[in-house]
């Protein structure tokens, strides 16, 4: 197991590479490239400082390595200098955002959390609707139950999350005004009805981004469930007088959980990319909007380092859902 | 040779296929629903002769019919500049509906390659996986986003705006959804071709261009057929997103997803005009995953002829 999983983070090295110079090449060498933007009015020598302030007038190969060593050596070392007080950084260039000269990391530090807050509750809450109705209707297959849970499966991911959104904004906070409809990203936490303010606006987003996620969740609990109640350690514990409950909930759903605990491992980091809808429905400021933002903005440095986390999330969760998939089913062996 | 009428007639395998999807209740009514969507959107322009761009040119006259409730004159309503709603949905949906039958086509095409050759080919499975397991570890939709921004103008100024958004929205979809195709066409290829028929082809001498095509092409086709309707579904939902994050269809040119991104600013005023949108994609997905699904049963020789 444990030459597997260094065997797989040596491979997860040349594939990260290898999406950086794709992610990087292709927003580098489009030809819509930042320097039209520039308007033709400015004269052809400040132009040429323009560029050269921002470092775009070295030759590509060279701006990628620099990038990737402010991605790999400078940006972890000023985060572990913000931890430590250390001072490891020293004063070495950080990717810079061409909107705001503000480094991205930090840009990328603040949104984070509105980022996680509403798609981590969301995601949680999902698995919480999910697990019950795969469950049950595994239990109960092609019962009026099942046939339900399968509809609001097939709905859950047939309806795009901006169209349940949109619909979710006009029923409770247009006509209801129960909800507000835009999240306010400035709320601090400070006591109990601030606390209560914030749940209150999370409801919206999270409800959507549960819905979507449960969806899927619940169809593959479904499936796994209905695998396990047909073997025969079922029959067997089931001969053995346990009580159905028992069979159910120890035997049939702790196996059962193998294969739903690594799709839902395997779902976050697409979760990340589906939050880009619903961060921009409710407005909440997030890293989604950060990326949509320096996409208008043309903000290279900025589009180029979002993109690449969202590679380094998909690769990192692919191998935790490999990794969980080897520890939890014993059958399972990789070496 | 007599008596040959008095035997019953052999039953092609798509009549089977067929009467299992029959019994699918949910396929069924996805498969009507369906065709009533592209009767809507393909003999409606016939029916309802309204340009869908048409503004008044007369400022005034433009002003008064704009933002109509659902009238006999405009069943659907108005938009913000007087355009009638329901030829906008006629010629929304159509370019919806092309976006996801072309890129799912694209990418079935790009899928099916790599999976046949793939599978086929022992010595181009290892990287052509990797390559695969590369463009799954990809964030397509911030890549699909940067594609649209990089490349929207630049092709909009060889081919118009209109040819060259919907070139470039159907290759970029068509290039980040082939992955799943690929994977399920090599698995079979690799349980096909150790099959006695293969091996009798390849025993007198049969090329193995030919052997592809005649021998393993058809034995995949009936899951390349189910992976193309999720395809579309998934085609014209990415459509929809693009256009509803401002980075699709230009303004002037409707589909359902930029028609809904146009109806949200006006939406605490003339809900109707996200709904309807919102309501024409989610059931053609709707529709058309439940038709895969349905499929899915009927092309599986396990469930078939319960």
């Amino acid at each position: 197991m444990l030459t597997y999983t260094i065997r797989r983070l040596l491979l997860a090295i040349p594939t990260l590479l290898l999406i950086s110079l794709v992610i990087f090449l292709l927003v580098d060498l489009a030809p819509g490239s930042p320097m039209s933007e520039i308007p033709l009015t400015v004269p052809p020598e400040v132009r040429l400082k323009m560029i050269k302030a921002m470092g775009a007038d070295q030759p590509v190969f060279i701006r990628y390595f620099l990038w990737l060593k402010q991605f790999f050596i400078v940006e972890p070392s000023y985060i572990i200098d913000s931890w430590f007080g250390t001072n490891l950084g020293g004063d070495q260039q950080r990717i810079l955002s061409w909107q705001s000269r503000a480094p991205v990391f930090d840009v990328i530090g603040q949104r984070l959390p509105q980022t996680l807050t509403v798609v981590g509750t969301a995601y949680f809450i999902g698995i919480l609707i999910a697990l019950p109705i795969g469950v049950y209707s595994a239990y109960r297959q092609y019962s009026w139950f099942d046939q339900m849970g399968t509809l609001f499966a097939m709905i859950g991911y047939s309806v795009p999350t901006f169209f349940t959104g949109v619909v979710l904004i006009i029923v409770f906070a247009v006509n209801l005004q129960w909800f507000p409809s835009i999240y306010d990203t400035t709320l601090k936490i400070t006591d109990w009805s601030s606390f209560l303010k914030q749940v209150h606006q999370m409801v919206l987003p999270v409800t959507v981004l549960a819905l979507f996620n449960a969806a899927e969740i619940s169809r593959y609990t479904r499936s796994s469930m209905l695998e396990n109640l047909g073997q025969d350690y079922a029959r067997t514990a089931r001969a053995k007088g346990m009580s159905e409950r028992t069979v159910v909930l120890k035997h049939v759903l702790r196996n059962s959980m193998i294969p739903v605990v690594t799709v839902i491992a395997l779902g976050l980091p697409t979760v990340f990319g589906g939050a880009i809808i619903t961060e921009q429905v409710f407005k909440v400021n997030g890293i989604g909007a950060a990326l949509i933002g320096a996409i208008h903005a043309n903000d290279l440095p900025m589009v180029q380092t979002l993109a690449f986390i969202f590679a380094v999330l998909i690769v990192l969760f692919n191998l935790i859902a490999d990794i969980l998939y080897g520890i939890l089913d014993p059958r399972i062996r990789y070496d | 040779m007599t008596d040959v009428t008095a035997l019953e007639r052999p039953r092609s395998q798509w009549a089977d296929v067929w009467s299992q999807f029959k019994s699918h209740k949910g396929a069924m009514l996805g498969l009507i629903v369906l065709a009533l969507i592209v009767a809507f959107v393909f003999i409606g322009p016939w029916l309802w002769r309204i340009d869908p761009k048409y503004v008044n040119p007369d400022a005034v006259q433009m002003i008064k019919t704009r933002n109509k409730p659902p009238s006999w004159d405009h069943p659907l309503g108005t938009d913000q500049l007087g355009r009638d709603m329901l030829a906008r949905m006629m010629a929304g949906g159509r370019v919806s509906l092309a976006v996801g039958m072309v890129a799912m086509v694209i990418s079935m095409v790009i899928g099916g390659f790599i999976g046949l050759i793939a599978g086929f080919y022992r010595r181009l499975d290892g990287p052509l996986m990797r390559l695969t397991d590369m463009f799954l570890a990809l964030p397509l939709l911030p890549l699909l986003l940067v594609l649209m921004m990089l490349f929207r103008d630049s092709l909009a100024g060889l081919l118009g705006p209109e040819a060259g958004t919907f070139l470039l929205i159907v290759m970029a979809i068509g290039v980040t959804s082939w992955m799943q195709a690929a994977r399920i066409v090599r698995g079979q290829v690799l349980a096909i071709k150790e099959r006695e028929f293969v091996l009798a082809a390849r025993s007198i001498g049969v090329p193995p261009r030919r052997i592809i095509l005649r021998h393993i092409l058809p034995n995949v086709m009936s899951s390349v057929m189910v992976a193309a309707t999720l395809g579309i579904a998934g085609a014209i939902i990415t459509e929809s997103v693009l256009s509803f994050l401002g980075l699709g269809f230009p303004p002037d040119f409707p589909t359902w997803g930029r028609l809904l991104f146009d109806g949200v600013e006006y939406m605490q005023l003339y809900p109707s005009r996200v709904i309807f949108p919102g309501l024409a994609i989610s059931l053609t997905v709707l529709s058309v995953n439940y038709i895969g699904d349905g499929l899915r049963d009927a092309l599986d020789p396990r469930i078939r002829g319960r």
